[in-house]
């Protein structure tokens, strides 16, 4: 049988000549986000800003619109936005925070009920509090940025310190990325999106950590070779693997995105997104990114880190 | 790495039994568990399946969060009458009156020899904090502060808040159990979360009103139980909790409410000594209940909480003291029970709904159909591009990703762990990535293999070497999700719980499956060189 190769062996791509242009490439990119961030803003979610979410299901085959708006308009509510969405049954109706606190907050579903039970099936209700949302967004942050830190010191103690900070350049560089995906596409960012970029983050990281891992080998086996064509060497024999793993997890991901239904396609998206990005970066950011940082040939190599590895090496052969 | 030592194997095997047995549950789902159930002696019959989330199996989550600032006024007002009852005592009138504030009290003895008279009683009043948890907290409820001036201050400290604050929830869990599930079959969780806040899961109820509902203040009544042949319309069928439930007929004139009741305290009847309830009525409910009672005596009388008959004991003698006992065949238990539900029949503070999250039984059908569906279509694509790039050792890897798979279902089931949609998600990315573990140790054999060592040489050396990068790239992956854990709630956490057992099975597979799979592969057919 023959097997499928999808790098062929002995493949020489000069992947560090590219960072030239992936370099400006990269800080474009991130320029767009940031900006697109800050102008558009993200269509943040009720987990994040408050208010109500209902789903409704029409008992009627066919959801009228107009008399929904009509209807929601005298409850007093504020404005309601109204959103088809799926089938022409479904209807999103989402109302914002409600003034006088959590309590006037609870009774925006019994109002909508009141209106919409006897026509409607109420899928599915989210109710989030002004004092909850806030919450969720302060530890959605302090999340990440923990992450990212914990992350650093690992690969700090495991590797040298050129290499921790290559990693969180090219992390925050996913990171700011995704961020501008959310602003661009506007899906909704919610308690599931922080879900999705420290998912984003930790593949973005294990695809770092194996690069990393070869490069730092082979600094160690040779040491006449310039590091620029190491670099290249390194990305050349874990590239097989990298394009590899990388089409699994995508594979994974269009068809959660395409069957997993609404509640899970931005989130899989988000990934999907977050997935190239990170095998991108993992290559063109954090590898040339050690050109800059001084790391030398010869010397990239920490005592702790062959020991560790002569460890691993004799635990295998027992 | 081909010497593969008879023990390990052994305890793969064990380790691949166990978790088969402990997915059963889960696997099989409850009815054809049950069928198995008859056939196995009951201590040998696994347990704990995988619990579905709400957002799968529909189902009201809300969380209630106490009003603080409703219990300090409590406090306040009563350390205020605590304070006025020292100062009536030692006959001193405070400048001013008692100051009641935001946290505490003030008030001005300017008499200097009467200032020193109460303040050892005043001090009294600062008493330890203790805790259910840890005992005594080595915290006083009272910060007494001489600010000089004849003026005294005294300041609720944040333990005695606190504490007060966890007693009132624990307090109000208790009676929202009740109510939320009288009849014991509704499975909900009521958990405190933090301090002040209560979150109720009820999965099956559609509507969060059940759940607002008993945001209300408890319901106590006392009525009389319906005579035979008493008018219809004047009475009402409501269940009865005590001596095997049921239902019985009560009237619906109320006699006293639950307001006017003081106190319920379980004790022993002196004559009999079994154990009843003993409880007592302010003026205005003594009144109501001496006038009833002495014009029913030897008929029957119901104590209703929230609309259900919770003991309908006999007027043995006319109860003018205002104080009486409800008696019944109680065991102590019960009757402890029974005071304690008659003293909690009011939430001993306010809720307000800060979170809901509702999910229809036909969405969360609909979530777990496309779920299940969306699995499905991405494992078949995963196995197709495996077996396609790998041929032999792709139905390895395969294999070493259905056992991941089963001891993922056995660590979820073992912990009790619920499965949201997020999870799901979690659970099929976690296996795609897991395939990522086989890769590297593959893609290593191929290059060894390349350099040109011979096959058995470049299939050790290709282990050895992958193993060092799965472990640098899955701890990392594991410390993120770690994170997500601790900072996320609900269906994040889900997710979290899933993505760190996910790469401990992929570490403990590839380290031990997987190369002795290989192993027995290379026994076998003695091949000169990787098919890689």
């Amino acid at each position: 049988m023959k097997l499928l190769r999808l790098v062929p062996d002995n493949t020489r791509f000069g992947f560090m000549r590219f960072r030239s242009v992936t370099f400006p490439l990269s800080a474009l990119l991130s320029i767009v986000s940031v900006v697109t961030f800050l102008w558009l803003g993200m269509n943040v979610g009720i987990d994040f800003k408050g208010g109500t979410v209902v789903e409704l299901q029409a008992r009627a085959d066919r959801a009228n619109i107009a008399q929904i708006r009509e209807e929601a308009s005298k409850l007093g509510l504020g404005e309601v936005e109204i959103q088809e969405f799926g089938s022409p049954r479904d209807v999103i109706l989402r109302v914002g925070l409600q003034e006088g606190g959590d309590a006037a907050q609870a009774q925006v579903v019994i109002k909508l009920r009141t209106a919409f039970e006897a026509t409607h099936e109420f899928r599915r209700v989210e109710v989030v509090g002004p004092r909850v949302s806030q919450e969720l967004v302060q530890n959605g942050t302090i999340g990440v940025l923990l992450a990212i830190m914990v992350i650093l010191i690992y690969l700090w103690f495991r590797y040298e310190w050129q290499f921790a900070v290559g990693a969180v350049i090219a992390t925050m560089h996913d990171l700011v990325l995704t961020i501008g995906f959310y602003a661009v596409t506007q899906i909704q960012f919610d308690q599931t999106s922080i879900a999705a970029i420290l998912t984003i983050i930790g593949y973005s990281l294990n695809d770092t950590v194996v690069v990393y891992d070869r490069v730092r080998e082979l600094l160690r086996k040779y040491k006449k070779i310039g590091l620029h064509e190491l670099l290249d060497l390194s990305m050349n024999s874990t590239l097989s693997r990298t394009i590899i793993t990388s089409i699994t997890a995508i594979l994974a991901l269009i068809a959660l995105a395409v069957f997993g239904g609404d509640t899970i396609r931005g989130f899989c998206l988000a990934m999907l997104f977050g997935i190239v990005v990170g095998t991108y970066s993992s290559i063109f950011v954090a590898a040339p990114i050690l050109i800059y940082l001084g790391v030398r040939v010869g010397e990239g190599v920490g005592v702790a880190a062959g020991n560790a590895d002569k460890a691993v090496n004799s635990g295998a052969t027992k | 790495m081909f010497r593969q030592s008879t023990l390990k194997t052994v305890l793969i095997a064990f380790t691949l039994f166990f978790a088969a047995y402990v997915s059963l549950p889960t696997m099989l789902g409850p009815d054809r568990m049950k069928a198995i159930t008859g056939m196995l002696p009951s201590f040998l019959v696994p347990k704990g399946a995988i619990k579905l989330g709400l957002d799968l199996r529909g189902g009201v989550h809300v969380m209630l969060e106490t009003d603080k600032a409703g219990l300090a006024r409590d406090l306040v007002r009563q350390l205020q009458e605590d304070v006025r009852r020292v100062l009536r005592t030692e006959r001193v009138a405070p400048t001013g009156g008692i100051v009641a504030q935001n946290r505490g009290v003030s008030f001005r003895v300017a008499d200097a020899a009467a200032r020193t008279r109460i303040m050892p009683k005043i001090q009294e009043l600062s008493v330890p904090v203790s805790n259910a948890v840890l005992g005594n907290t080595g915290q006083r409820s009272l910060e007494v502060v001489d600010l000089g001036d004849g003026l005294i201050q005294l300041v609720i400290t944040d333990a005695e808040l606190n504490e007060r604050i966890r007693r009132a929830v624990d307090q109000s869990i208790e009676i929202f159990r009740r109510r939320i599930d009288p009849e014991g079959v509704k499975e909900p969780s009521i958990q405190r979360q933090g301090l002040d806040r209560i979150v109720v899961q009820v999965p099956g109820a559609q509507n969060s009103k059940e759940i607002t509902d008993v945001l209300q203040p408890g319901k106590l009544e006392f009525r009389m139980v319906a005579e035979p042949g008493a008018n219809p319309a004047e009475i009402e069928t409501l269940p009865y909790t005590d001596e095997g439930g049921g239902t019985i007929q009560v009237e619906r004139r109320v006699l006293v409410r639950g307001e006017d009741l003081t106190s319920a305290e379980p004790t022993f009847d002196q004559r009999t000594g079994e154990p009843v309830v003993s409880f007592r009525f302010n003026v205005k409910g003594a009144q109501a209940f001496a006038k009833v009672t002495t014009e029913n005596v030897g008929k029957p009388f119901a104590i209703i909480l929230d609309n259900k008959v919770i003991s309908a004991p006999r007027i043995i003698s006319p109860i003018t003291q205002g104080q009486g006992q409800i008696s019944g065949r109680f065991t102590v238990e019960r009757a402890n029970a029974l005071s304690i539900l008659l003293r909690s029949g009011a939430l001993p503070a306010s809720f307000t709904l800060v979170e809901e999250r509702t999910v229809g039984a036909g969405l969360g059908a609909d979530s777990i159909d496309a779920a299940i569906l969306a699995s499905i279509v991405s494992l078949v694509a995963i196995s197709i591009f495996t077996l396609a790039t790998y041929g032999v050792f792709g139905v390895i890897a395969l294999v070493a990703l259905a056992v991941n798979f089963l001891l993922l279902v056995a660590l979820m089931a073992l912990i009790g762990s619920t499965l949201t949609l997020p999870g799901i998600a979690g659970i099929v990315l976690t296996l795609a990535i897991a395939v990522d573990s086989n890769v590297l140790i593959y893609e290593r054999i191929r290059e060894e293999q390349a350099a040109g060592r011979s096959a058995i040489s470049s299939l050790d050396s290709g282990f050895t070497r992958a193993l060092a990068t799965i472990l640098d790239a899955n701890i990392t992956g594991f410390l993120a999700h770690a994170i997500l854990y601790f900072v996320g709630t609900g269906a994040v956490k889900g997710f979290a719980v899933t993505t760190c057992l996910g790469l401990g099975t992929t570490i403990f597979t590839a380290f031990t499956l997987t190369r002795m799979m290989v192993a027995a592969w290379y026994r076998w057919f003695k091949p000169k060189s990787v098919p890689i």
